[in-house]
């Protein structure tokens, strides 16, 4: 397969620090590989700008291979991209046309700052994870294979949710900045399994409360955080999220 | 008692108000087009339809108080929703498109509630709070359907109140945990179904009124 170059226009926001009001600037990125990932467009962006002595454009990135969750940009209106099923790092130039205008914004919600440009704090996610607590296992050597039998259809939907990768694209995505698909993977990976059953109800009831309070949105079922997930996480895990929450809430004895 | 408030103030619990008291204004609607379609069978099944309703006297007095309930409730949980939604996400997207995921019904949830809001209350005002001494309600409906703006205005609404239980229908199964991959797909097939239903039922009425007179 043969790669050809194209040039692009970019619509970049910058943004100095948490303070900074933060504004949109136009670069052009020329000579882009159509084998090239979308962040090292950016990368070659950036050496040049760096060269002539401006600020590089600061966005988030780690493993490149779309497993860590760190990397994120919303790209003419779509987090990660319009690629379905994909991360910005796993999105390819090829996807782009020559000439094209290309917008770029970090993902907006309340509960994500802009550290600067298209950097942002996701701690708020990590508060969600925090306030889920702990699974019971059992410490020691290795337990026996098959010691808790566990279907492979629930196994399967366990891992389904267990995909989710906290890259906050369904906060991005959604229309209310709500946080459901992804505290709703999270709590549908453990409730499903036998591990996760003995935490479950305080599990539940304390995801969704530090959701709460960390100011996302509420779910209104729109359905646009499937759509962008790139991990394509169902929206059933939020239905049986508000399940569990519910069962919780009005029949188990946790306050 | 703080378990009740620390469940039902969450966002989930909030949720569920909205789809609980959704669903009920589903089965009322269904109740009230079944009722209504009596119009065709002339003036005296519609009059006699209506005795019958008000022969039911307190009865339909506790289902006016618990429909009043069900509305504040609806209403005002729903506007509480929708400004908290709208701070969630203090700066706006310069580029908005969608992943596909959006339907006309849920974009518009808000919109096509206060639309339907203000229907409700102009549709009281002509044929709840009026003077019913000498007349019936056929001859109520009549009236108000032999000015064409009345129809317009009716017909126009009840494309609204389809548009809103589009959404509404499958998403208060889904806030009550309702998704199954047997009998969700099943849901919302009924749910556009049942929507349609209400519109061309009740938005042929005033329609067929006005042809009649």
């Amino acid at each position: 397969m043969t790669s050809k170059a194209i040039n692009l226009t970019l619509k970049v926001w910058r943004q100095n620090g948490r303070k900074d009001k933060g504004r949109f600037e136009e670069y052009k990125a020329n000579n882009i590989s159509t084998d090239m990932s979308f962040l090292e467009m950016l990368d070659v962006v950036n050496e040049e700008l760096t060269l002539s002595g401006q600020d590089p454009i600061a966005f988030d990135s780690d493993c490149r291979e779309g497993i860590c969750g760190q990397c994120g940009c919303v790209v003419d209106g779509h987090p990660h991209g319009h690629e379905k099923g994909t991360t910005l790092c796993q999105l390819h130039m090829r996807h782009f046309e020559d000439g094209d205008t290309v917008v770029i914004e970090p993902f907006r919600a309340r509960a994500f700052k802009v550290l600067k440009d298209l950097m942002i704090d996701r701690s708020a996610m990590d508060g969600i994870i925090q306030a889920g607590g702990f699974v019971s296992v059992n410490a020691g050597g290795a337990p026996d294979a098959n010691a808790i039998p566990i279907s492979q259809e629930i196994a399967e939907k366990a891992m389904d949710a267990a995909q989710c990768i906290g890259c906050g694209a369904c906060v991005a995505a959604c229309p209310n900045a709500s946080a459901m698909l992804f505290t709703s993977a999270k709590i549908s990976h453990l409730a499903l399994l036998p591990q996760g059953k003995p935490e479950a109800a305080r599990r539940a009831l304390s995801m969704i409360r530090e959701m709460d309070a960390l100011g996302f949105g509420n779910c209104s079922n729109e359905r646009e955080c499937e759509a962008e997930c790139p991990k394509e996480i169902s929206i059933v895990n939020i239905a049986r999220a508000n399940r569990e929450f519910l069962k919780a809430g009005f029949f188990s004895s946790v306050m | 008692m703080n378990w009740i408030t620390n469940t039902l103030g969450t966002s989930i619990g909030k949720k569920l108000f909205m789809a609980v008291t959704g669903l009920g204004f589903i089965g009322f609607l269904a109740g009230h087009l079944a009722g209504n379609l009596t119009i065709y069978g002339g003036k005296d099944a519609f009059n006699g339809y209506a005795e019958h309703l008000h022969a039911l006297g307190p009865l339909l007095t506790v289902a006016e108080i618990g429909l009043l309930t069900f509305a504040a409730i609806h209403v005002g949980v729903g506007i509480y929703l929708f400004f908290q939604n709208y701070a969630a996400r203090p700066v706006r997207y310069a580029v908005n498109k969608t992943g596909g995921g959006r339907t006309i019904g849920s974009q518009t949830m808000p919109y096509t509630g206060i639309l339907i809001l203000l229907f409700i209350i102009f549709h009281l005002l002509n044929f709840h709070f009026v003077d019913k001494t000498h007349t019936t309600i056929f001859e109520i409906v009549a009236n108000a359907f032999a000015n064409p703006i009345y129809v317009m205005i009716y017909v126009a609404a009840m494309i609204v109140v389809a548009v809103h239980v589009s959404h509404g229908f499958w998403s208060a199964f889904q806030t009550i945990g309702a998704n199954h991959p047997k009998y969700m797909p099943i849901i919302q097939v009924v749910g556009i179904v049942f929507s349609i239903l209400v519109g061309i039922g009740f938005g042929f009425i005033p329609i067929y009124v006005s042809i009649l007179a």
